[in-house]
């Protein structure tokens, strides 16, 4: 496929490209580690994945197949403009499906098809700081990252567990990477976490206005953390999706009407139209 | 009490501009053993503290704290014994407590940060420390920002004391409380102190309280310290004409 003429290919300059790869190799070799880059203005306001759209320019080839999903789903604005802005400035093949991907761009989800060693993640970040709002220096915390003294992450899951009994926490649940840094996993939910840990793909991360970028090789260990006695449970809505019966994705409520109706569907929908077609091929 | 002094500093000096705020400044303190720095406000007792405790260097001078010098160590290596063996308590509670955090977290964050993974643990040891310093237990998922003064203050105490540190640092812990509260502070203080065999270094102008808590007593004035010695013998028998002054000024009920 060919791409518009009017700009480089994926967009980005070359030397941008250039510079954002080096952020992303220095990324890999310190896991969890969040490298500054020099954050372009995109063609997209802050918020609808401008750290991950350069991160995918920056890795992008002409041969890749490229996803694009916005909390699970691939028909959401974001995911159907992004998808059509590369198909555009990077003339790439683009997929629904999971399993045809080479470069999977994610806001809020890991997709329930496992991944493999061929596919990048590459997750839009709103803010990389999983101290935030816990310590509110920013020099303070890159500190508490250097001296690895991550007391305090606990003390917010010791305070959820003082107020609601339980680990409250159920989405940027925070994850130690390696067994050295403290990240945040950007807003999956928590239910996503347990896929991050050894996980066949290498994992990136974007964060567009905060302008960082960290990264998770492939086979690298990624725990959440938790108390002895209370330990990490992955939350699910205790229900089967409408659409395709499954009982263990990760389901949306949907508000069907203004009378309190409502159903449960898979939030990732390449996976639930895989098992709806199936489950018709079969009848 | 034994051989080796837990901390000894060694001519510190550190000048402000032309100001010496510490002029060759000497101090042993040994384990067990509470020290009060007194002296007028801007004598350089603050900026000691701050010294000694490493979150401020010196101009010139050695701090040695179990034969570690203290200035030369790297800051991870501060920052564990600052978590560990040492303990700071501020005048302003809120300096040292974590206001949008309840009493319970407070008090466990110095056991998280050391390694404790166990809930139930924590809970269970915030709230003997809440009993220790004369908080109901029925508050520990209170903000401090709830309590009142005297209350945040022994709290950043129970925070400060939970694991067991060798070395106290206390600035004008009873600044800003009214007498009453002042008095059953100090006395909560003194039980800690010598249930835990803790060494403090306190710094104080209420030579009141100086008294009633020091074993020691060391006066400075413009960066100098200019008389020490045991607490009675200091206060009792002042040498130095400051020191005359100072326990002159002091108001009899």
């Amino acid at each position: 496929m060919t791409y518009d003429p009017g700009y480089n290919f994926a967009y980005l300059d070359e030397s941008t490209k250039r510079m954002i790869r080096r952020a992303i190799l220095k990324g890999v070799a310190i896991p969890g580690h969040q490298v500054p880059f020099g954050s372009r203005e995109m063609p997209l306001p802050y918020g609808w994945g401008t750290g991950g759209i350069q991160v995918t320019a920056s890795i992008l080839g002409p041969d890749d197949t490229l996803k694009v999903i916005d909390q699970g789903a691939d028909d959401t604005t974001n995911a159907v403009s992004i998808r059509a802005f590369f198909r555009r400035v990077a003339g790439v093949a683009t997929t629904e499906r999971t399993a045809e991907a080479t470069v999977i761009q994610t806001r809020h989800r890991i997709p329930e098809h496992p991944l493999t060693e061929q596919q990048i993640i590459v997750y839009q970040v709103p803010m990389p700081e999983p101290l935030f709002r816990l310590e509110p220096r920013i020099a303070e915390t890159k500190r508490m990252h250097a001296l690895a003294d991550y007391g305090l992450m606990h003390v917010r899951l010791y305070e959820d567990i003082a107020r609601h009994g339980h680990i409250a926490t159920s989405y940027n649940y925070p994850v130690m990477v390696n067994g050295r840094y403290l990240m945040a996993p950007s807003p999956i939910p928590a239910f996503d976490n347990p896929k991050m840990d050894q996980m066949p793909a290498l994992q990136l991360f974007g964060a567009g206005r905060e302008k960082r970028i960290y990264a998770v090789p492939p086979y690298t260990g990624v725990r959440s953390l938790d108390f002895d006695d209370h330990p990490f449970r992955p939350i699910r809505a205790p229900h089967a999706c409408a659409l395709c019966g499954s009982r263990e994705s990760y389901l949306d409520e949907v508000i069907t009407d203004d009378s309190g109706g409502k159903m449960f569907v898979c939030s990732d929908t390449s996976y639930c139209t895989e098992r709806q077609t199936a489950r018709e091929a079969a009848e | 009490m034994s051989e080796m002094p837990l901390l000894s500093a060694r001519d510190l000096q550190l000048h402000f501009g032309r100001i010496a705020a510490l002029d060759h400044v000497d101090l042993d303190i040994w384990p067990g053993e509470v020290v009060a720095i007194v002296g007028e406000s801007g004598s350089g007792k603050t900026t000691l503290l701050r010294v000694l405790s490493g979150m401020m260097a010196p101009d010139a001078g050695r701090v040695v704290f179990d034969g570690q010098d203290v200035l030369a160590m790297g800051e991870a290596a501060r920052r564990n014994l600052m978590r560990t063996q040492w303990g700071f308590v501020h005048q302003n509670p809120r300096d040292g407590l974590r206001m949008g955090v309840s009493a319970g977290g407070n008090i466990g964050e110095r056991l998280m940060a050391v390694g404790a993974r166990h809930y139930g643990n924590i809970r269970g040891e915030a709230t003997a420390w809440l009993k220790r310093v004369e908080i109901s237990p029925e508050r520990i998922d209170d903000l401090p920002r709830n309590f009142s003064g005297g209350m945040q203050q022994r709290l950043q105490i129970a925070r400060t004391l939970v694991t067991r540190p060798r070395l106290v640092f206390m600035d004008e812990p009873t600044g800003g409380l009214d007498v009453s509260v002042q008095a059953r502070l100090l006395d909560m203080i003194r039980g800690l102190v010598a249930e835990l065999g803790l060494a403090v270094l306190i710094v104080t102008h209420d030579i009141a309280a100086a008294r009633l808590l020091a074993h020691r007593i060391l006066v400075m004035r413009h960066g100098q310290v200019v008389e020490q010695g045991l607490t009675d013998r200091v206060l009792d028998d002042p040498q130095h004409p400051y020191t005359q002054l100072l326990v002159a000024s002091v108001l009899a009920a």
